[in-house]
């Protein structure tokens, strides 16, 4: 049969607690829906001319449902009533297979708030530049990084990016909350050749939630020149153990797996070289990890999680002690604690764990200090693959970056592995560098570890 | 399965689409094209011994696309209205600025045999036969030694219908099943704990998971990889000689060479293989295929996200580089054949070269032959995964499951390791190739440029003389 589409205008508010309702009169005894809609943007601009320009915008919508004990949750990006009915009937439906999870449900009422106030993550300037100003953008990005050098001879192109979004969240305890986020970035990714024919890329890339703090394409551009020119002629090391040194890219994905390890679903199933230690020591005394949702403008910042719950400041680490595992309200209810507010919940499925602004204390030292006080060892710009075990903490990754003598960057170096343990590792911070800054939800300084082992020759 | 889905569903005309491709060539262009995606998922999991949640969604779109030379202009839309698919094409025709074309629009679609079931693919399966393969893989994983205390046994399916019309009289449909079960255990003994994971699937019927590939044979193998590890030396560091076994561990040709090849890389020259063409790049017993028209297998499909068949494409004859993979505009750009390999994770996605099952044909060799030729080395029989820089050739990827070959024995399991090579070279050591050619079970999901779309992998039972192996043991 054929039939005729219409477009359907809807207000998020108004469906969210209208899904809410609807699951409730077919036999939910708890229920949460989640409305986005989203528009994106995003250009390439390659040896000066526009490759891509896509522009886009997207909604969805989903619902957890819960019947007594039992969990289900679906998901549609169809918005017309016919949709949004088959979407809660099919959840009711799916939740009759599931078992009866004593732990299962939404968080409890008195859980429920938000942060009240503007958290500064929504400017609706990311959106003003018209198409060309766009381009403009991505284009003088990669001239800037091509201008650097000669030796610059190709390019994966200059970037611009733009997107906005609104989240509304309601549940059937009454909860409803909604935010817009913004975000706007430039990125450029220059490729260098030597004379031997040999082909180095890197990249640089700015990103901010509104256009006033974007860096300049310029700025951009010459950084990923730099990153790019410093790595032709790179050779591999001998096998052996020096200090490394990780500088704050590395040092934030080494981070990542801290945060990884410190996920209550990872701790209640001991999956993690962490469960189990909390309260106990397992790292040095110079390490504290906070985790904070609440830093206004912050790329980790939202004003509740994803049940509703009112995010906030956790310390994870305090001086090397485990003071806090990061959880939601399952994972809280398993291991018999109380939700930390970090729920993340996209459309689709159950709600996993996420950080907010997840960082590590600065230290004293600049970079370069601490470089200088490296007398043989490797500076570690870049991680290639993903050797990181979190049940045993054993870590090994491909690794390319510069060569250490008498506090000196000498050489570039690729093709080599290193390897350790990651409680081992975060127990022996040699030091921790002074230079926090903010270029995404996860932030570390500097870092020199000391024992671990380099793979190469 | 009903092929008209989108004109049925959304009361598509001939005369709609070409008003839409009509909108998207406004401002000229050489080519557009329209790409309908209606897809449907169900997954569901078993932890701790219970059914905690089960998910389904629908997700449905169209996606705008108009290249001009170089350039491409893209929009999508999952509101499938009429007056939205328009402001989509006209959205993707700024990208062009030239006189108005004509398209050819063309309801005619090419008659190809289909490479996976077309009546009751996984997907169909009652949700309680779904749930029971679960239960069953927990149960056997349990069952395998007491050691096992932690067990997530999932299970997956989706049913992907595409529609694609080009301004050149391209028109395509597709139902493309996949399913896949996964099998996650822990194994812990005093202090040491290790993890194991085992997984598989295809374009298949359910019953697949009854015969072939059933709960007991993926809970079976994570467990025996959990209790395997927990015996796992510290893997040694350094260069050595390296023997692959076969199957999975294809994903090093994934890594090593496959992403090398693929068109848009070379026709930008920013890959390690660019103008390699007709070059050794290989030892001459390796002769790598990307094929995407095996039956029922992961990354197999009828027709490509551009609505071309797809092929069995010779990339490296006997160590020469015979071929690259190609989607429409590198084809055209650079003169070369379309191979079919032009994909997209979804309507949201502008499509790009991709890779289908890639894998190494066999050699002579004996696998025991080739374990007895090393006299001090690492045998790597299972791997979680790799990466690749394709500007300078360097790839890792971490085994899961490795053993030290000494004096010519397979002995110590070692604990996880990473191996990272150069592209361009890991292949010209290759010395010895087994006869004995396998395809992982189908598990493999390839990224680039932030999409996702599933894929094979697969070799015989290799030796490479030389390779860096990242561990903590001490160096050999």
């Amino acid at each position: 049969m054929a039939t005729t589409v219409t477009s359907v205008e809807v207000d998020l508010r108004e469906m969210a607690e209208s899904v809410v309702n609807r699951a409730t009169e077919l036999g939910a005894t708890a229920a949460e829906a989640v409305v986005s809609e989203g528009s994106e943007f995003s250009t390439v601009v390659r040896l000066g001319e526009v490759e891509t320009l896509k522009e886009s915008g997207a909604r969805g919508l989903g619902v957890r449902v819960f019947v007594g004990q039992h969990a289900a949750n679906t998901s549609t990006s169809d918005l017309s009533p016919q949709g949004v009915e088959q979407l809660v009937r099919s959840a009711i439906e799916l939740a009759k297979i599931t078992s009866e999870d004593p732990m299962g449900g939404i968080p409890e009422a008195a859980q429920l708030g938000q942060i009240e106030g503007d958290l500064g993550l929504y400017y609706d300037d990311v959106y003003s530049l018209s198409t060309e100003e766009r381009i403009e953008h991505a284009r003088r990005a990669e001239k800037a990084a091509l201008a650097v050098d000669p030796r610059l001879t190709n390019s994966d192109g200059g970037t611009f990016d733009a997107s906005i979004g609104r989240k509304v969240l309601a549940n059937s305890h009454g909860f409803i909350g909604e935010y817009r986020s913004s975000y706007c970035s430039i990125s450029a990714v220059p490729i260098a050749s030597d004379e031997a024919g040999g082909m180095q890329r890197d990249y640089w890339y700015s990103v901010a939630r509104t256009l006033a703090k974007l860096e300049s394409p310029e700025e951009v551009g010459r950084i990923a020149a730099e990153r790019t020119l410093r790595r032709l002629g790179a050779r591999k090391l001998k096998t052996q153990k020096v200090p490394i040194v990780f500088d704050r890219q590395t040092a934030g994905a080494l981070l990542g797996h801290i945060f990884e390890a410190a996920n209550g679903d990872a701790i209640y199933r001991h999956a993690s070289f962490l469960a189990g230690k909390l309260g106990q020591k397992p790292f040095g005394s110079n390490l504290t990890v906070i985790d904070d949702g609440t830093i206004p403008g912050g790329f980790g910042s939202r004003p509740f999680d994803g049940e509703g719950v009112p995010t906030r400041r956790t310390t994870v680490i305090e001086n090397g002690e485990l003071k806090n595992y990061l959880l939601n309200t399952y994972t809280a209810r398993k291991l018999n604690l109380a939700t930390t507010g970090n729920a993340s919940r996209g459309l689709a499925g159950t709600p996993g764990i996420g950080h907010g602004n997840f960082y590590l204390e600065p230290g004293e030292k600049s970079q370069e200090e601490i470089i200088k006080g490296v007398t043989q060892g490797l500076l570690v710009t870049e991680f290639l693959g993903f050797g990181v075990n979190l049940v045993t903490g054993d870590f090994s990754r491909g690794a390319s970056g510069m060569w250490i003598e008498n506090g000196e960057l000498a050489y570039p170096v690729e093709e080599i592995t290193v390897a350790g343990n990651l409680g081992d590792m975060f127990s022996n911070l040699a030091e921790i560098g002074s230079d926090l800054i903010w270029r995404g939800s996860v932030a570390c300084p500097t870092l020199r570890i000391e024992g671990m082992t380099i793979a190469g020759e | 399965m009903d092929k008209r889905f989108f004109f049925e569903k959304y009361g598509l005309s001939e005369r709609d689409l070409e008003k839409y491709l009509g909108a998207a060539l406004s401002a000229g262009g050489d080519y557009a094209d329209l790409y309908f995606e209606y897809l449907t998922c169900t997954s569901l999991s078993v932890d701790e011994s219970m059914v905690k949640s089960a998910s389904q969604g629908i997700s449905a779109g169209c996606g705008v696309r108009v290249v001009t030379g170089e350039r491409t202009g893209y929009a999508y839309t999952d509101d499938l209205a009429p007056e939205k698919i328009l402001h989509a094409a006209r959205t993707a025709a700024l990208i062009a600025s030239g006189p108005a074309k004509t398209p050819i629009v063309s309801l005619k679609d090419k008659a190809r045999p289909s490479l996976y079931p077309v009546t009751n693919p996984a997907s169909d399966a009652e949700l309680a036969r779904k749930v029971e393969l679960v239960f069953r893989a927990d149960k056997a994983a349990r069952a395998y030694d007491p050691r096992i205390k932690e067990v997530r046994a999932s299970y997956a399916d989706e049913l992907r219908r595409i529609l694609v019309i080009g301004s050149d009289g391209t028109f395509a449909e597709d139902v493309q099943p996949l399913s896949r079960m996964s099998v996650f255990v822990i194994a812990r003994d005093g202090e040491l704990s290790a993890k194991g994971n085992s997984g598989g699937g295809g374009r298949n019927k359910f019953e697949i998971f009854l015969t072939e590939k059933t709960p007991e044979h993926f809970a079976n193998e994570a467990a025996r990889q959990a209790i395997l590890q927990l015996s796992a030396v510290p893997c040694p560091a350094g260069e050595m000689e390296v023997v692959l076994g076969p199957g999975w561990p294809g994903v090093l040709l994934h890594e090593a060479i496959g992403h090398g090849l693929e068109a848009d890389f070379n026709r930008k020259k920013t890959s390690a293989f660019s103008g390699l063409l007709g070059k050794r790049v290989a030892s001459d017993k390796c002769t790598v295929v990307d094929n995407g028209t095996l039956n029922e297998r992961r990354g197999s499909i009828n027709v490509d996200d551009e609505g071309n068949s797809t092929s069995n494409t010779m990339l490296i004859e006997k160590g020469i580089l015979k071929g690259y993979m190609a989607d429409k505009l590198s084809a055209r750009l650079m003169g070369l054949p379309n191979t079919g390999n032009g994909r997209r994770e979804s309507y949201e996605h502008i499509p790009m070269p991709r890779m289908t099952n890639t894998y190494m044909l066999s050699g002579d060799d004996l696998p025991e032959d080739i374990i007895k030729s090393v006299k001090r080395g690492l045998y790597a029989v299972n791997f979680a995964g790799g990466q690749v820089d394709i500007t300078n050739g360097k790839f890792v990827f971490a085994a899961s499951e490795a053993y030290l070959i000494e004096d010519g024995k397979i002995t110590a399991p070692v604990k996880d390791a990473t191996l990272i090579g150069n592209g361009p070279d890991v292949l010209t050591r290759v010395s010895m190739v087994g006869n004995d050619l396998q395809l992982d079970e189908g598990i493999g999901t390839c990224g680039k440029d932030g999409q996702s779309v599933p894929v094979g992998v697969g070799i015989p039972t290799l030796k490479i003389d030389r390779m860096t192996v990242g561990g903590t043991g001490s160096a050999q």
